[in-house]
């Protein structure tokens, strides 16, 4: 696959939103779609527009999660937890794909699930210069070991994308990385 | 002083034959070709690349798993890629969770260069300072025998052992490189389907 998949067909998408609690923001609502898609394992390096996720996801008792000194260890952890009948989910920071680069050949080769969502930097309203070159290369790193990758730019694209994302990381055996715009998670508040 | 060494073959059969229901997960290079060795069966997963994905794998399948044991066995150069996965996994805290480093000081399948664990490192030592339930290092054949009767009984958290074997290169025993089909296989083992 060489260009950005995007999610334009809402019939695939195993989406269930609560249609009586139309406050929740997106963050909530991807857990919900995580929840759906029989997530019970996620692993993370911490990431700011990752945090509702982080805190949702820990206080959950239904879920294991294991914080990551490096994000590649995510990837084999999710492996393993195929191997053992589990779905996982594994949060990065685009900062953080350079490091899997090699570790993606795992499940690329033996063909496991896998379901990253990564946090963009380097891309919009950036201030900071050193975000910029990991930022500019993630989809291509990405594509070139072999990972589909989905984009979202609004909160309800990046609901929908999820959702299908994991149906078909998890019913297709497909590797997949859902990139979360900068766009949406706004500039970096100091 | 050189200190005794033993015969990874024979340190890793034994392991095998008390593993007890125990599922294997190997990492790359001459571990997989020691548990290979040993038998192929479907409850192993080899690693031939991914390296540092080991332990991190066992960690992955012990979480899934938790009423079955998780045996990894990798070597000394396959951890020191991983090295920060001791903290990852000790703060995760299985209790189902064995991880077994081959330490031949050496990396073995790239011309026995010298490793850092023949230079001070000792992951017996980082893996107690990682708040490790059980680590030892063992240097001979009859400590594994120990060993194994000590794998049979419960943990508290995750367990490493080091075993000092002999630097060599052992005729290869090769596990099936089909990645798919090995994971396939375990699956089934456990009662899962293919997708």
């Amino acid at each position: 696959m060489t260009a950005s998949v995007r999610a334009k067909q809402p019939e695939t998408a195993t989406l269930t939103v609560d249609p009586a609690a139309p406050e929740k923001q997106w963050p909530d609502q991807v857990y919900d779609v995580l929840k759906a898609a029989g997530i019970s394992q996620m692993s993370y390096v911490p990431d700011a527009g990752h945090t509702t996720l982080i805190r949702r996801f820990s206080a959950d008792p239904e879920v294991v999660t294991n914080v990551l000194t490096t994000e590649e260890e995510g990837i084999a952890i999710a492996a393993g937890s195929w191997l053992g009948g589990k779905r996982s989910v594994v949060l990065m920071q685009s900062s953080g794909v350079g490091n899997c680069i090699n570790m993606l050949s795992l499940p690329v080769h033996a063909r496991f699930p896998l379901l990253v969502l990564v946090t963009m930097r380097g891309e919009w309203a950036e201030f900071n210069p050193w975000q910029v070159p990991m930022g500019q290369a993630t989809e291509a790193s990405l594509k070139a070991i072999g990972l589909r990758v989905l984009r979202a730019e609004t909160g309800d694209d990046l609901v929908e994308t999820v959702a299908q994302a994991a149906a078909m990381a998890f019913d297709a055996d497909q590797q997949i990385a859902v990139l979360i715009g900068q766009r949406l998670l706004g500039k970096k508040k100091w | 002083m050189t200190l005794p060494t033993m015969d990874r073959r024979v340190a890793v059969k034994k392991l095998l034959d008390a593993r007890d229901g125990a599922l294997v997960v190997t990492g790359l290079g001459s571990p997989s070709y020691d548990v290979h060795a040993a038998g192929d069966r479907d409850d192993n997963y080899y690693l031939w690349g991914a390296m540092g994905g080991a332990a991190l794998i066992g960690l992955g399948l012990a979480q899934a798993q938790p009423q079955k044991r998780v045996m990894v066995i990798t070597g000394d150069g396959e951890q020191l890629m991983a090295f920060g996965s001791l903290a990852t996994i000790s703060v995760a805290r299985p209790k189902n969770f064995d991880l077994i480093v081959l330490d031949n000081q050496h990396f073995g399948e790239t011309g026995m260069q010298s490793s850092h664990t023949g230079q001070g490192i000792g992951f017996d030592k980082v893996a107690a300072a990682c708040g490790f339930s059980k680590t030892a290092e063992l240097r001979s054949l009859e400590e594994v025998d120990t060993l194994c009767e000590e794998l049979r009984r419960p943990a508290d958290g995750p367990r490493l052992f080091v075993l000092k074997i002999t630097a060599e290169n052992l005729p290869r025993s090769l596990p099936p490189r089909d990645a798919v089909e090995v994971k396939n296989r375990f699956r089934a083992h456990l009662g899962f389907a293919t997708c």
